[in-house]
């Protein structure tokens, strides 16, 4: 059976935006537009498989080059549309998350996927540094390098609760035998080591999160459950253009404390033994 | 008196590639101005390893060496290939993101600081699987904001070449040196054949992914700066060089349209030529800014 990859991304960007028709001039797998919400407006964006794409190894709804290109040209134009406009009246930038992962293909590492992924992530975090709020929702899947070009660099990164939602670096299959384990043990393991856990309640002690969302099915979200998400998402905004611009707040969350030691150690003794001279 | 010398340069010079990581990030140092900071006696170790049975180490397989080069300030972060792969986790992520920050705060308050970043990685340690995605979406956060006021200089020498999400580290970064040896992608050749089947790629074709991943396509097709013999010397002027050059005038990582142009150029009814490719994107002055 085929995954349902990318369905759920699909069913929140039209319940959010009111289409889901690429533009022209952008590949069917990228979803981009700017759309109304709240007082303002905001650009939402959104990759989804597109099973006639000319790069075989993007059509399950991974990331590719065009994918990664297409989403770091809109938010370029944004940047440079809102550049002299103060930062609370910078556009909003709202990533919705469901990619399997990146493209695992032979013409993308010839084409250096790796420089396209870059510089996608590159426009999302300038839009950040520029004061775009840039919020992730994540939907379904989040994966791996599909994840670092698609929402990872989001101010505030937002994610439904429930067993559809996968936040990780690799699948179960390939972690499983990369680290020598079976799946079994992987998903035990998961359950004593948080950053391990293929559970998204498990992702949230990490401090990574800004909030967990419920919708009964997000596949096909009530008008109820499409009002609250958008409530959500504008908390968010708000909350990001009164934070830092960087993504201090992930380690500096309440939840990092307890989670992310290790993060703090190293930084407080690194900043102690700093000179300069 | 001398007999004409046979002996070819190789053998007397000192290979990079040959030393550790600790090693190569002092060899890049003005002599005598560098110091290791957060070194294996912090004993800031990965809390997630030892609860897995895995051996962790005291510096967590990253390097922090502080000092000049060309009479600059640098900050050099290393990871070491030989621990676990060059893999990011908590700790080792930590490291490289908090470097960058410090070195950013330098040059904020009007003392520009570079970074010198060695990588030799596989990417993420899956055994802190999404602390390490989360650092490694941090350590770009934390490139970017460092290279609008100093270079961020990424080096990767070989063997154990640069892959996964550090790959966009590299991405990123304002100049990038290689070497013959080294190979740079997001995915290496088994996970591709892994995911995509070996009439995708045979990762036991050598030929074919040093003819993709190698530093001298990398180099030729611009999506990487210099091309290094392996020689530590050559190495750090290679360092210097970018040092002292500064900030450039754009970076790679903000010609979308470029790129993206040359993406929809490709005919991808079958594999792309590498050896093609490199031509039509080569640049008459050897990269694209």
């Amino acid at each position: 059976m085929k995954e349902q990859v990318g369905l759920r991304g699909n069913a929140w960007f039209k319940a959010l935006t009111g289409s889901d028709t690429p533009n022209s001039g952008d590949p069917h797998s990228v979803l981009a537009t700017t759309a109304a919400f709240g007082n303002e407006s905001a650009l939402f964006l959104c990759v989804v498989p597109d099973e006639d794409s000319r790069f075989p190894c993007v059509r399950d709804g991974q990331v590719g080059l065009e994918e990664a290109f297409a989403l770091a040209a809109h938010i370029r134009a944004v940047i440079a549309e809102d550049h002299d406009k103060p930062r609370e009246a910078k556009r909003p930038i709202i990533a919705i998350v469901d990619v399997k992962s990146q493209a695992y293909g032979r013409r993308e590492e010839t084409a250096g996927i790796f420089f396209a992924a870059a510089t996608s992530a590159d426009a999302y975090a300038s839009a950040r540094m520029a004061g775009h709020p840039v919020i992730s929702l994540v939907a379904g899947q989040a994966f791996s390098g599909g994840f670092l070009t698609h929402g990872y660099q989001a101010n505030r990164i937002l994610a439904f609760d429930d067993a559809g939602i996968v936040i990780h670096a690799m699948h179960k299959e390939a972690a499983a035998r990369i680290t020598r384990r079976s799946v079994a043990e992987l998903e035990k393991l998961g359950h004593e080591i948080a950053p391990m856990s293929y559970d998204v309640r498990d992702y949230a002690k990490l401090g990574l999160l800004f909030k967990l969302l419920h919708a009964d099915d997000p596949q096909h979200p009530t008008s109820n459950e499409v009002a609250e998400v958008r409530n959500s998402i504008t908390e968010a905004i708000a909350d990001a253009r009164k934070g830092k611009l960087d993504l201090s707040n992930r380690w500096e969350s309440d939840a990092a404390k307890t989670t992310r030691k290790g993060t703090l150690a190293v930084r407080a003794a690194l900043e102690a033994q700093w000179f300069n001279e | 008196m001398n007999a004409p010398t046979l002996i070819p340069d190789f053998v007397n010079r000192k290979s990079f590639i040959e030393l550790d990581a600790r090693a190569r990030a002092q060899s890049l140092f003005d002599e005598g101005t560098s110091k290791e900071l957060v070194g294996p006696f912090d004993r800031i170790e990965s809390p997630w390893l030892a609860k897995q049975g895995i051996a962790p180490q005291s510096d967590d397989g990253c390097i922090v060496i502080k000092g000049k080069i060309g009479g600059s300030p640098v900050v050099a972060i290393a990871f070491e290939g030989a621990f676990q792969g060059g893999s990011v986790g908590e700790v080792s992520g930590a490291k490289m993101t908090a470097a960058l920050d410090l070195a950013t705060k330098d040059s904020e308050a009007g003392k520009p600081t570079a970074a010198v970043l060695l990588l030799e990685t596989g990417g993420v340690r899956l055994q802190e699987a999404n602390l390490g995605l989360a650092a490694v979406a941090e350590i770009i956060s934390s490139a970017l904001a460092l290279r609008q006021h100093a270079p961020v200089i990424t080096i990767v020498a070989g063997t154990v070449g640069c892959f996964g999400g550090m790959s966009l580290v590299a991405g990123v970064s304002s100049y990038t040196i290689m070497t013959r040896e080294a190979r740079l992608g997001l995915n290496g050749p088994e996970v591709i054949e892994q995911e995509s089947g070996i009439n995708e790629f045979d990762a036991s074709d050598r030929a074919l992914i040093w003819a993709i991943h190698g530093g001298e396509q990398r180099v030729g097709m611009g999506l990487a700066d210099s091309l290094v013999e392996d020689d530590a010397d050559k190495v750090a002027a290679a360092v210097r060089a970018c040092v002292h050059k500064g900030v450039p005038e754009k970076h790679r990582t903000e010609q979308v349209e470029l790129y993206r142009a040359r993406i929809a150029a490709i005919d991808t009814s079958s594999q792309i030529d590498p050896a093609t490719l490199r031509q039509q994107w080569a640049s008459p002055k050897g990269g694209v800014r």
